[in-house]
């Protein structure tokens, strides 16, 4: 069941960033902004932890999970080390993903040549 | 003649009004499909690493951080492209489309060299998406704060 709503609810997001893309001039650049902000947004008023829940990695994958997870570790970390946790908090949830990004790009970059193109 | 000639042009308009519409709905399929399979896999992921009595967070985590992996080394093998080729929103909106706007300008200006190729390229799009993502969070965090300084 898991499985099956993880398809639909993470389909179902790709296809509004598909209508984005086709239907307006966004860049996917923008996109991929528009939706961090927005699922932390979402984040913030609490909905998106309840969706992310209901939907598993069907939540949590898309872009927008990155955003909840900003708005997640913002909440948790002013809990525990108050104002402060303004600061700390975002990047602490997010670190995991972002230094694998750069960890694995820079290997990338190292290991791999760019494709000549035809 | 002229009839021939307006009946082309009545058929392309045809075509543009309706071959854009049939476009998008193949290309949302293909993003639906594509995309869903990603985030099937990322739970499979999980649902594997919580059987081997992983902590919830921490599994959703490492779920995120192998398809980061997977999604840099198909960039770095140019399979990647071929993926949101076909895929589009399906391959970009997931974590793996923010892998791959990490690796891929890494690949791309390698001969730029280290510094300014690989190094400050690979945030030509991750970087807006962390500005704007870590902006918005701390908009909620100090609004948080203030609820709970009212609230407590």
């Amino acid at each position: 069941m898991i499985f099956l709503k993880a398809f639909l609810i993470g389909g179902l997001i790709c296809v509004i960033g598909q209508i984005l893309i086709d239907k307006t001039k966004l860049t996917p650049a923008r996109i991929l902004v528009m939706f961090v902000v927005i699922g932390c947004l979402l984040g913030g008023i609490g909905v998106y932890g309840r969706f992310a829940e209901f939907a598993g990695a069907g939540a949590t994958i898309p872009l927008p999970g990155f955003g909840y997870l900003l708005a997640r570790g913002v909440k948790e970390e002013v809990n525990r080390s108050g104002l402060l946790g303004v600061l700390t908090g975002g990047l602490k949830m997010t670190a995991a993903g972002i230094s694998a990004a750069v960890l694995f790009g820079l290997l990338a970059a190292v290991a791999f040549n760019p494709k000549a193109k035809e | 003649m002229d009839n021939s000639n307006i009946t082309k042009e009545r058929f392309s308009q045809m075509v543009d009004k309706s071959s854009p519409n049939s476009n998008i709905f193949t290309n949302c399929c293909k993003a639906f499909a594509i995309g869903g399979l990603i985030c099937v896999f990322a739970q499979a992921i999980i649902q594997w690493l919580l059987r081997m009595g992983v902590e919830k967070d921490i599994a959703s985590t490492l779920s995120s951080v192998s398809l980061i992996f997977l999604a840099s080394l198909l960039t770095g093998i140019g399979v990647f492209d071929n993926l949101a080729k076909f895929g589009g929103a399906g391959a970009i909106v997931p974590i793996t489309g923010f892998a791959n706007a990490v690796a891929a300008p890494a690949v791309e200006f390698k001969k730029e060299g280290f510094i300014f190729g690989v190094g400050a390229k690979m945030f030509v799009i991750a970087g807006p998406v962390i500005v704007y993502g870590l902006a918005t969070s701390w908009v909620i965090g100090i609004i948080y704060w203030l609820f709970n300084r009212i609230g407590g």
